[in-house]
């Protein structure tokens, strides 16, 4: 049995001082998954999944119930055995190693505190089963529930705290033993609105103070977006796209990424222009024709889908000096959000467009009504080419 | 607070007095200074001295606590290792089934049990030896099968409502299956132990067919010497002896509920 080998405290003060995660370097992976693939009698839950994870990031994996997303989590912490395919965690081969002799911690979606211990007790519970005693459990839970701005709290129960600060006991718990690597399963799933947006910049934060690499799973885009350094979007067991939270958004490489982060109008039409930096697309939905600035691999009169986010759309009422990108309709529906203002625009092949319009100022949410003739118009770099 | 109408008050007040009537008669006449049971002579407390000075109605009575005593604590044992394996064992093939055998002793008639369990003991001890005659032994082991499946049962309910990712939790930080089960799961299973711990203790003072079937001479439980004595004529003496054991029976349910009600506090996710 091979001893966990945690990072030493040492460490931890000399990794703070790299802000930027330094995956993008040649480094070597830390989380290497080779053709992982986990069945549950007939069904896949992960199929044939390889991702590389390197030290210092936030990984994100975001999908829907049932995409596979907690399964690769669980196999990551020991809980699962891989059907097939294999996990190194820094270079070590995880099969056969149980849990408790990981260097991983998790952090679990309902916290799993100890509802019979008190907070110091609950975070000095990982510290106590690698045999530390004494002053120095205590001095080191007390450091961690400062950490988190528990200090104060330690003698309390589960039950007695709120979920925001039930959250950062689970959140020290699992970074107590000083874990390579720390697992996250939908960390902010349980708090409201306005304690989840806090707890982001704080788990950000303290990630970057400690250094350790996080894998968080989520269902939640939002989440995935302002947390992660790098997205893979899952579904069906497959990760579909892996990316910076940017690329994700802006370049999705599938209709299914497209549409399951953010809101987008995919208008489906032919390739007539194939050049290296200029395709255009003959789209009888839209009933015009749509240019994007970047090249595909794609063949002349393929069927395709042009996607444009709500928010890359401008609307006005008389047609814009512009060839390309610009489509006429009637004005469905308005919500006005406060922010923003939603258009539900319908076009004349009958399509809906759904467009997003800040309020710039007090009157632009009347700027137009109900029924309103008005003309859509985007840029060439605001649309993407989705060929699958 | 919303008025309770006239119908509900008196449904309720007529389904307690049907319930409680008898044994507030019992316990008022337990009291009664007079030696004819059914007739009022003013309060005294005699019976209940005559009660502690009767050496075989004490005997039966140590006897009883003695029995009980060791039965909850195996029942507690046996019953706690079998919800276990049934919670937490998984799917296997006859899971069913054994859910279904361990429940079983809960409806299954005493005179049955009882019957059964005599005929078991006389075919053991004619085939090796064991157990030679029955007396205290075989009542513990007849008190502890079917106390056993009440343990069972509570501490499986327990522990399917409890949390699953609270023992990955230990794991995760640590904890190896064995300790695992004395860190975290035994703690927040305690409730549900020591109220079946409570009730087989209860099952078993109180129980007189199974004990009737496999007791052997001079091994007379509290309830065989009342049932005996009552057979004789209803005794002053006896109503107190019954007084004193609703006491121990009522302490006994009480401490169990609250057990149970501590247990679902325990295991209650907090909400935010």
């Amino acid at each position: 049995m091979t001893s966990p080998q945690h990072i030493d405290p040492s460490q931890i003060s000399e990794q703070a001082t790299i802000k930027v995660p330094n995956w993008k370097s040649d480094a070597k992976p830390f989380v290497q998954i080779e053709n992982i693939t986990k069945k549950f009698d007939d069904f896949t839950a992960v199929d044939n999944i390889s991702l590389d994870i390197y030290k210092n990031e936030l990984f994100c994996l975001l999908g829907g119930s049932g995409s596979g997303k907690s399964t690769l989590l669980r196999m990551l912490a020991g809980f699962e055995a891989p059907t097939s395919g294999r996990i190194l965690i820094d270079g070590v081969d995880m099969a056969g190693i149980q849990p408790w002799n990981r260097p991983v911690n998790m952090m679990f979606q309902s916290y799993a505190l100890f509802p019979h211990l008190t907070v110091a007790e609950n975070v000095a519970f990982g510290l106590k089963r690698e045999g530390v005693r004494g002053a120095e459990v205590k001095k080191r839970v007390a450091e961690m529930l400062d950490l988190v701005q528990l200090g104060h709290l330690g003698k309390r129960k589960p039950n007695q705290l709120s979920g925001g600060q039930r959250q950062r006991v689970a959140l020290a718990r699992s970074l107590i033993k000083r874990p390579k690597l720390l697992l996250l399963d939908e960390p902010l799933g349980a708090l409201d609105k306005k304690l989840r947006e806090e707890t982001q910049f704080e788990l950000i934060n303290i990630q970057d103070e400690l250094g350790v690499t996080f894998v968080v799973v989520t269902h939640d885009q939002e989440e995935a977006m302002t947390l992660a350094s790098r997205i893979g979007v899952m579904n069906h067991g497959v990760i579909v796209q892996t990316d910076e939270p940017q690329d994700v958004y802006e370049y999705p490489n599938s209709r299914f990424v497209a549409e399951f982060i953010g809101s987008v109008n995919l208008f489906e039409g032919q390739v007539t222009v194939d050049e290296p930096d200029t395709v255009c697309v003959t789209s009888p939905e839209a009933g015009a024709e749509l240019c994007v600035n970047h090249g595909i691999s794609c063949a002349p009169n393929q069927d395709v889908h042009v996607a444009v986010r709500p928010e890359k759309i401008r609307v006005t009422e008389n047609r814009p000096d512009q060839k390309y990108n610009c489509v006429q309709g009637t004005i469905l529906d308005i919500a006005y959000m406060g922010s923003l203002s939603v258009f539900k625009v319908k076009l004349a092949s009958g399509k809906e467009v759904r467009v997003t319009q800040p309020n710039t100022n007090r009157e632009s949410g009347g700027r137009f009504t109900w029924d309103d003739n008005v003309y859509l118009s985007w840029d060439m770099d605001s649309c993407v080419v989705l060929t699958s | 607070m919303k008025r309770r109408s006239l119908f509900l008050n008196t449904s309720a007040g007529l389904g307690f007095l049907f319930l409680y009537a008898p044994i507030i008669a019992l316990i008022v006449y337990s009291f009664n200074a007079s030696k004819l049971v059914t007739v009022w002579g003013g309060w005294s407390l005699k019976w209940y001295v005559e009660l502690f000075n009767n050496e075989q109605i004490i005997d039966a009575a140590l006897l009883s606590f003695e029995i009980a005593f060791i039965t909850a604590t195996l029942a507690v044992v046996l019953g706690t290792m079998a919800g276990f394996v049934l919670s937490r064992f998984g799917p296997f093939r006859g899971k069913m089934i054994l859910s279904g055998w361990i429940s079983a002793p809960l409806v299954m008639p005493e005179v049955i049990t009882g019957l059964s369990l005599l005929l078991l003991f006389v075919a053991m001890e004619s085939a090796f030896g064991w157990p030679a005659g029955r007396g205290t032994g075989t009542i513990i082991i007849a008190h502890t099968t079917f106390c056993m499946a009440y343990v069972a049962v509570i501490v499986q309910a327990r522990l399917s409502s409890m949390d699953e990712s609270l023992e990955e939790a230990a794991m995760d930080l640590g904890a190896k299956p064995s300790s695992l089960f004395f860190l975290v799961t035994l703690p927040l299973i305690s409730p549900a132990i020591i109220s079946g711990w409570l009730l087989s203790f209860t099952l078993s003072l109180d129980d007189l067919v199974i004990a009737s079937f496999v007791s052997g001479p001079g091994n007379s439980t509290l309830p065989m010497v009342i049932f005996s004595k009552v057979r004789l004529g209803v005794t002053p003496e006896v109503n107190a002896l019954a007084t004193l054991m609703i006491l121990v029976v009522a302490l006994g349910v009480i401490g169990a509920m609250y057990q149970m009600r501590r247990q679902a506090r325990l295991l209650a996710q907090p909400d935010n």
